[in-house]
């Protein structure tokens, strides 16, 4: 089936070799780092983590998010999502191997990666998170592959593949659910110490997911003769809108908790966010945008009139993406660790180099998808002819 | 020929796995007793100091400037070869000094003692009896010392994730962001300089210890700092904790810190 990820027009090579271009460049930032080390990113001895973890964070919501294709579809046998089951998959796939090139960037001796297999650590979240996110990727994989070849022989897929299938449902939710553990259960984080953070993760993934799943349709629509179609279009804008609504409802009873309880080192991180602290205020401006964009996000995608304006729908899409992640990606890793439990006020702002290296993460992260989604389209281009 | 090669990869691939998850259920074959245990003998010198629980008691009554304390923290530089960096962002601090609104926040308020809110503090690892660090460590590079407490790292087996430092209440870890050893001045040979990418922190001089030497931060102390076993009555340190009225740092996140402040 791999061969069909070789028959491409040109401006299928061009983008292909565009990607690549990127992925070097910023490979040769990765190198300057190894040389380096983590010095010439913004990240300190007050906020250890930054760009790459945040980043890392969204992409586990994104591929938990393929999981409302499959639910629906496997679980409730809703026939309309069979033709975008595999979307699904796959992007889980590329989100997946971004995780893991995130991790692998931001550890300091990525030589030493193998310790975690090598002296296994059950009471460390990141162990269990390490078993997720590869089992995740696995299933995807092997799910994905043999379901897409059945549809290209005509034949049903395997019936050893249905256990995997179910199996895969609720190991879409543990991912992100271990995500959200390895933050929430620290002590003296007073940002994350809350037991809605794994909830807060899994909605704002459940509507970022298929968020950018709509916006790869209607891209796949426009340029290929395969039409993931209106109605599963549609239906995953119904998701997407419940999903952003809960986001958003998830953090203001936090809001409330914090404010109302008024406890310093809950409310101070939100401060920060929001208002500014100490002086302090970098985030400021793109938290009030991540709230803006959300809210249109939700007025937009819950008004049937405008949700079933395709145009209209992409916009909103395009709006949660940038709303979530920006909430995800910016405040809630840097939020956590500002102010640090000394009560220092140090911000972070990731550098030149920490940017470009995510940007390659990213190029990675668009090439797998890319000849992945090439295959699926390839493949139901000639059932459909 | 197609199928056979194919059901070959399957047994590989299978058998890979199988490979892989063996340290995995070896680890919790020991847990539950069903291995026997490997027996591990740590010699210890002749003249190695022992006890069940290191723990410190600072005596802040004691200090009135920096003067006092930046001896102390000069001793502890000086043999662990902690590098001296301009960007306060890369800092690696083992034992330092922070104001009491710092050390203590939650303590703090408006209307302080002013003798107190104008001290410098003494802070660093507290050795935590119920340490946080270590619950997050994934590869047990950084482990609490079953026959002292002491919680030690590994240098060699740290990955550099951080998880520990994002773990730690008490901002005791430094991470190596750069190569620590163009910026140590003058290097003592009888103890590991550091590589870029680990995370490191206090050792209760866990190498004085084991050759009958008091921590070097004690010795320097003028006796500001005292240093002994927490579970035996008779140390030097119960005997401050059962004559003072001592507090610790974050004691209601129930870390157990093992640092105590007569203040």
């Amino acid at each position: 089936m791999l061969e069909l990820a070789f028959k491409g027009g040109k401006s299928y090579w061009g983008w292909i070799g565009a990607l690549l271009l990127v992925i070097g460049g910023a490979f040769g930032l990765y190198l300057t780092q190894i040389k380096l080390g983590l010095g010439i990113t913004g990240m300190s001895r007050d906020v250890s983590w930054g760009f790459y973890i945040a980043n890392f964070t969204y992409l586990v919501g994104v591929a938990a998010g393929g999981v409302m294709v499959v639910l629906p579809y496997y679980l409730h046998d809703y026939k309309a999502f069979g033709k975008v089951t595999i979307l699904g998959e796959f992007l889980a796939i590329a989100s997946i191997v971004m995780c893991l090139l995130f991790i692998i960037v931001d550890l300091g001796q990525p030589m030493r990666l193998f310790n975690v297999p090598l002296y296994p650590t059950p009471n460390s979240v990141l162990f269990w998170d390490m078993i997720v996110l590869n089992g995740y990727l696995f299933l995807n994989i092997v799910i994905g592959w043999n379901v897409l070849e059945a549809e290209r022989n005509g034949i049903h897929y395997q019936m050893w593949l249905k256990p995997l299938i179910y199996v895969s449902i609720p190991w879409a939710v543990s991912i992100h659910t271990v995500t959200a553990y390895l933050y929430c259960g620290l002590p003296g984080r007073g940002f994350w110490l809350t037991a809605i953070l794994a909830p807060r993760f899994l909605s704002s993934a459940f509507a970022a997911g298929p968020a950018l799943l709509i916006l790869l349709c209607l891209f796949i629509r426009r340029v290929t003769n395969f039409d993931p179609g209106r109605e599963q279009i549609q239906s995953l804008a119904k998701i997407v809108a419940y999903a952003i609504t809960i986001n958003v409802f998830f953090f203001l009873c936090e809001v409330f908790v914090v404010f109302y309880s008024q406890i310093p080192e809950h409310m101070d991180h939100l401060k920060y966010l929001f208002v500014g602290f100490h002086g302090k205020g970098a985030l400021v401006p793109w938290m009030w945008s991540s709230m803006i964009l959300m809210a249109v996000g939700i007025l937009l995608l819950v008004n049937p009139i405008t949700r079933k304006h395709e145009g209209v729908l992409a916009f909103g899409c395009v709006v949660i993406i940038i709303g979530t992640w920006i909430d995800k990606g910016l405040g809630m890793i840097s939020g956590g660790f500002v102010p640090n439990p000394m009560h220092h006020v140090t911000e972070y702002i990731p550098t030149g180099p920490e940017i470009g290296i995510t940007i390659g993460v990213y190029a990675v992260g668009a090439l797998v998808l890319t000849i992945l989604y090439k295959l699926a389209v390839s493949v139901k281009e000639e059932v459909q002819a | 020929m197609e199928s056979s090669r194919r059901r070959f990869l399957q047994l590989a691939g299978i058998s890979a796995l199988g490979l892989t998850t063996k340290p995995v259920l070896n680890a919790f074959a020991v847990e539950h007793g069903s291995e026997a245990p490997s027996e591990i003998v740590i010699k210890k010198g002749a003249k190695a100091l022992k006890a069940k629980q290191w723990a410190m008691v600072i005596d802040t009554r004691e200090i009135h400037s920096t003067e006092d304390i930046e001896p102390i923290i000069e001793a502890c530089n000086k043999i662990h070869n902690i590098p001296k960096f301009e960007n306060k962002n890369h800092e690696i601090k083992w034992i330092w000094e922070e104001e009491y609104k710092h050390a203590f926040p939650e303590k703090a308020t408006d209307y302080l003692n002013e003798e107190i809110e104008h001290k410098p503090f003494l802070v660093l690892c507290n050795h935590c009896e119920n340490p946080a660090c270590v619950r997050a460590c994934p590869t047990k590079a950084t482990f609490k010392r079953e026959s002292d407490g002491i919680v030690i790292m590994d240098f060699h087996r740290c990955i550099g994730c951080r998880f520990c430092m994002a773990a730690c209440p008490f901002g005791a870890r430094s991470f190596n962001f750069r190569d620590p050893r163009p910026f140590i001045e003058e290097t003592n040979k009888e103890f590991p300089t550091r590589t870029k990418g680990v995370v490191e922190k206090c050792n209760f001089c866990a190498e004085r210890l084991a050759v009958g030497e008091m921590p070097a931060c004690v010795e320097a102390s003028n006796g500001i700092l005292s240093f002994g076993d927490l579970y035996d009555p008779e140390s030097e340190v119960r005997e401050l904790l059962r004559t003072n009225y001592t507090i610790r740092r974050k004691q209601n996140l129930g870390t157990a810190p093992a640092v105590y402040y007569i203040v």
